[in-house]
C-alpha cells in the first residue's frame, strides 16, 4: 500500500480482487441484490469472485444455474421487471450466444416495450478477451455484437478503480448493462481503490494519460498496452494522450471530440476484430463531427479478421496486438 | 470534360431567369450539388445546385442579366475519376489542373501561370510517387485539417515546407507559418534554406472587419445594400401605385360568431392535420363566395380591356425573411374551409422554410393580407399589380355594440379593408363587394360545416 492509499483510504487491489468486493458490498448494501450463474455458489465461480458468497448469502441470493445461458438471462430479466435487481453470470463471453435473443430481444426493449411500465435493471457480468493461452471458446471479444442495440448499455472499465464504480453504476441502472471484464486483466492489472461506496457516470470516458501529439482511444487490456507504449514515447519527445473509453455504449462523444480537436490524429486500438468494430463507429462519429479537424487518416489497430483465436502460441500472438505494434502506430502518427 | 451549365426552370411557369449572384469564380472548384450561382425569378431567389464536381471555366452570364431558361450559363470542367492522375501519369495536363483544382485548400493561390505550372507537375509527380500519406514532394494535397487552417489564416499552402513525413505539410506548420507571418504584403523567409512562403493578405492583428448593416440588423449611419428581394420589392410597389389609381374602403365586421365556431374547432383540428385553425380560412372562404357574386373584383386592368379571370387565386401577403411574399392558393374558390386552412398552412410552412417555388407566387388574381396579426385595426395596402382588390383582415377586438334591438352587447368586432383598383371597379361595385363580404362572415357561426 502507498502513503496515497494510506492517506486517502484506498486499497490496492487487482481488477478481480475489485469485481470481488464490489459484488460483496452490493450484496450486503442491497437486499434485491442476487447473483446468479454457472459455478457461482458451490465453486465460488471459476476465478473464485464468489467464493464464500454461497455461505454467506445463502442460496436464494447466490443461485448455481444450470449450463443454459437463455435461462439464466431470461430469469434474471423476469427478476429485474418485478423488482430483484439480478446481477446474471455468463462464465465466459463466449457463451453468450444462446442468451443473445433474451439479451438483444427482451431486455433491451422491455423498457420501449412496456412504454416506460416496466424496467429491467440487470446486470450481465461476463469475462472476455484472449491472450491467457484460453483458445478458441474462452478468448473471444463480444462487444461489437451487442454494441449495435439500442437499449443495451455495454460498459468494459479496465482498471481496479472504475471497476468497482462502474459495477456499482451498473447495478443501480434501471436499465440492462452488459458488463465486460478482460480476463488477462485480472490478475495483471493493480491499481488503488478508494474506500467506501462510489459510482462513476456511465457514457464518461477517461483520459488515463494526456497528451498532444496522437490521441489514442482504447479500452480493456490493449488499453493498459496503450498506456505502456505511449511511456516508452515519451522519451522520444511524442505525447501521447490516452482515452479508456471505459463505457463502450453510449458513448462519450465529447470526450473524445475534443482530444481529437486537440491532437488532430486519431489512433484506436481494440483487441474485437477490426471489421464492423467499435472502432467503426468512432471513426465515423470523427469523420462525421471533426473532419477538418483531421491532420492525418484515422487509424485502427485491432484483431485480425479470423474466426477464432488459436490455441498455439504464436497464433494467439498473431491476434493479439503487441505493445510493439501500439509504439510503432503511434509514432508514425506523430510524424506524418 | 467540361460541361455547359444551363438557365434552370424554376417553375412549370417560368421562361427566364436572372443571375442574382455568382457564388464561384472562374477557377474555383465546385462539388456535386453544391450551389453555385444564386437565380432569381418574377419573385423567388434560388440557389442552384451544380450537377456535377468540377472547376468554374467560364461564366457567361453576367450578375443582374437575365437569359431565358435552358440559355447556356456557365462551363464547367468536370472532375471524374478518369481525370485524376493516375499511377501512369496519362491525364492530359489541363485535366491536372481541374483535378488539382477538386482538392484545391482553398487558400490564395497566385492566379498565373508559373502556379499553374507548379500545381500541374506536383499532380503529375504524385502519380509516380503517391504514398500513404497521399502528399507526393512539393504537392498540394493536404487534410483536412490543414485546408482549413490554411484557409482560416490565408496561408498558401503550395509555399509552405512540410515537416511531416516526406514532407507532408501538417497542421502545425500551417499555425507555424501563420505565427510568423509578416504584415500585409511583405513576403518572408521563414528557416534558412528558403522555403518560401506568401504573405496573408490581411495584418495577422488587424482588427476583424466590421460587419455590415443587414436588413435584419439595421444599424444608424450604414447604408444597408439592396439585396434581389428588396429590389423587386420596391420595383413592383412603386409600379402598383403609380399604374394603378388606388381608392380605399372599410368595414366592420361582427365575427362573434365565426370566431365561437373556430375555438371549438380548432383543438380538435390541430389535433386531426397539425394545422393551427385561424380565422384566415374562413375569411377567405367568404371572399371567393363574394368573388363569385362581384366577379369584376376578380380581374385585371389590360389595354385591351378588362379580362375577368375564370380561376380564384387568392394570395395571401406574409413576411418572410425580411420580405413580403404572396405565396397563391389556387382555384381558392374550389376550396372547403379546412381545404384553406391545409392549403394556406402548407404555403405558409414553405415560406418559413424558404422552400416556395416560382408556381406558388404565381397566377395570383386576389390578395388578402393579414394585418392585424400584428395588432393593426386599420390599413391601406398596396395593391399586388395586376389585381383589382386586395382585403386586410384586421385585428379582433371586443367592443360594446348598439344592436338592432337597441341592446349593448359586447361583441368581437374586425375591420376589413379594401383597396381597389379605380380603373376597375368603382365604389358602388367595390362597396357592394365588401359588404356581401361583411354579410357572408357574420352568417357563419357555430354548425357549419369546416
Amino acid at each position: 500500500m502507498t502513503a496515497t492509499a494510506q492517506q486517502t483510504g484506498a486499497t490496492v487491489m487487482t481488477n478481480v480482487e475489485a469485481v470481488r468486493s464490489t459484488l460483496h458490498d452490493a450484496l450486503v448494501r442491497d437486499d434485491r441484490v442476487l447473483i446468479m450463474g454457472e459455478d457461482v455458489g458451490a465453486r465460488g465461480n471459476v476465478f473464485l469472485i464468489t467464493k464464500g458468497f454461497l455461505e454467506e448469502f445463502g442460496p436464494e441470493r447466490i443461485i448455481d444455474t444450470p449450463l443454459a445461458e437463455a435461462s439464466i438471462v431470461g430469469v434474471a430479466i423476469g427478476m429485474a421487471m418485478e423488482g430483484l435487481r439480478p446481477i446474471a453470470e455468463i462464465q465466459f463471453a463466449d457463451f453468450i450466444y444462446p442468451a443473445f435473443n433474451q439479451i438483444v430481444g427482451e431486455a433491451a426493449k422491455t423498457r420501449y416495450r412496456s412504454n416506460g411500465d416496466y424496467t429491467c435493471p440487470m446486470v450481465i457480468r461476463t469475462p472476455y478477451g484472449g491472450g491467457v493461452r484460453g483458445a478458441l471458446s474462452h478468448s473471444v471479444s463480444i462487444e461489437a455484437l451487442f454494441y449495435h442495440v439500442p437499449g443495451l448499455t455495454i460498459l468494459a472499465p479496465s482498471t481496479p478503480a472504475d471497476i468497482k464504480g462502474l459495477l456499482n453504476a451498473a447495478i443501480e441502472c434501471p436499465d440492462p448493462v452488459l458488463f465486460l471484464e478482460h480476463k488477462k486483466t485480472y490478475r495483471s492489472v493493480k491499481g488503488e481503490v478508494p474506500a467506501g461506496y462510489y459510482t462513476i457516470p456511465i457514457g464518461k470516458a477517461d483520459v488515463k494519460k494526456a497528451g498532444t501529439h496522437v490521441t489514442v482511444v482504447s479500452y480493456g487490456y490493449n488499453l493498459h498496452q496503450a498506456l505502456d507504449a505511449a511511456n516508452r514515447l515519451e522519451g522520444e519527445g511524442i505525447s501521447i494522450e490516452v482515452i479508456d473509453l471505459r463505457s463502450i455504449r453510449p458513448m462519450d462523444k465529447t470526450t473524445i471530440l475534443a482530444s481529437v480537436r486537440k491532437t488532430r490524429k486519431l489512433l484506436i486500438i481494440h483487441e474485437d476484430n477490426k471489421f464492423g468494430g467499435i472502432g467503426a463507429e468512432i471513426s465515423a462519429m470523427v469523420a462525421e463531427e471533426a473532419l477538418f479537424d483531421l491532420d492525418a487518416p484515422i487509424r485502427r489497430l485491432c484483431g485480425p479478421d479470423v474466426p477464432a483465436m488459436g490455441y498455439a502460441l504464436t497464433l494467439e500472438e498473431e491476434f493479439m496486438t503487441s505493445t510493439e505494434q501500439m509504439v510503432d502506430a503511434m509514432r508514425d502518427l506523430a510524424k506524418f | 470534360m467540361a460541361t455547359t451549365i444551363t438557365m434552370p426552370q424554376l417553375g412549370e411557369t417560368v421562361t427566364e431567369g436572372t443571375v442574382a449572384q455568382w457564388l464561384k469564380k472562374i477557377g474555383d472548384s465546385v462539388e456535386k450539388y453544391e450551389a453555385f450561382v444564386e437565380v432569381s425569378t418574377d419573385k423567388v431567389n434560388a440557389e442552384v445546385p451544380s450537377p456535377v464536381t468540377g472547376v468554374i471555366r467560364e461564366l457567361i452570364v453576367k450578375e443582374g442579366e437575365t437569359v431565358a431558361t435552358g440559355a447556356p450559363i456557365a462551363i464547367i470542367d468536370e472532375v471524374s475519376a478518369s481525370t485524376t492522375p493516375g499511377p501512369n501519369g496519362s491525364a492530359s495536363p489541363s485535366e491536372q489542373v481541374a483535378a488539382q483544382g477538386a482538392v484545391d485548400t482553398g487558400a490564395q493561390r497566385p492566379a498565373q501561370g508559373d502556379a499553374i505550372d507548379t500545381v500541374g507537375a506536383a499532380a503529375a509527380s504524385n502519380g509516380s510517387s503517391a504514398g500513404s500519406n497521399g502528399n507526393g514532394p512539393g504537392g498540394v494535397r493536404v487534410s483536412p485539417a490543414v485546408r482549413r487552417l490554411a484557409r482560416e489564416h490565408q496561408i498558401d499552402v503550395s509555399r509552405v515546407r512540410g515537416s511531416g513525413d516526406h514532407g507532408r505539410i501538417t497542421a502545425n506548420d500551417i499555425i507555424a507559418a501563420a505565427n510568423a507571418g509578416p504584415s500585409a504584403g511583405v513576403a518572408a523567409t521563414i528557416t534558412a534554406d528558403n522555403p518560401e512562403y506568401v504573405a496573408k493578405t490581411a495584418p495577422a492583428n488587424a482588427p476583424a472587419a466590421p460587419g455590415r448593416s443587414t436588413y435584419d440588423s439595421a444599424r444608424p449611419g450604414d447604408l444597408i445594400p439592396l439585396t434581389q428581394a428588396r429590389k423587386i420589392i420596391a420595383q413592383r410597389m412603386v409600379e402598383s401605385k403609380h399604374t394603378a389609381p388606388h381608392a380605399w374602403t372599410m368595414v366592420e365586421v361582427d365575427v362573434t360568431n365565426v370566431w365561437k365556431w373556430r375555438a371549438r374547432e380548432k383543438d380538435a383540428f390541430e389535433k386531426t392535420h397539425g394545422v393551427k385553425l385561424t380565422l384566415l380560412p374562413f375569411f377567405i372562404r367568404a371572399a371567393v363566395e363574394s368573388l363569385a357574386a362581384f366577379p369584376l373584383m376578380n380581374a385585371s386592368y389590360t389595354d385591351e380591356g378588362i379580362r375577368v379571370h375564370r380561376e380564384v387565386n387568392v394570395g395571401l401577403a406574409i413576411a418572410a425573411d425580411g420580405n413580403l411574399i404572396v405565396p397563391v392558393i389556387r382555384g381558392a374558390d374550389q376550396l372547403t374551409v379546412k381545404g384553406l386552412a391545409l392549403a394556406a398552412g402548407a404555403l405558409i410552412d414553405k415560406a418559413r422554410r424558404g422552400k416556395l417555388g416560382a408556381d406558388d407566387l404565381a397566377g395570383g388574381t386576389f390578395t388578402v393580407n393579414n394585418t392585424g396579426a400584428n395588432g393593426s385595426i386599420l390599413s391601406a395596402p398596396i395593391l399586388v399589380p395586376g389585381q383589382t382588390g386586395i382585403v386586410t383582415t384586421e385585428a379582433v377586438v371586443k367592443r360594446p355594440v348598439v344592436r338592432d334591438d337597441d341592446a349593448i352587447a359586447i361583441r368581437s368586432m374586425m375591420n376589413v379593408c379594401l383597396s381597389l383598383d379605380h380603373r376597375v371597379v368603382d365604389g358602388a361595385v367595390a362597396s357592394g363587394f365588401l359588404f356581401d363580404l361583411k354579410k357572408r362572415l357574420e352568417a357563419m357561426g357555430p354548425g357549419g360545416s369546416l
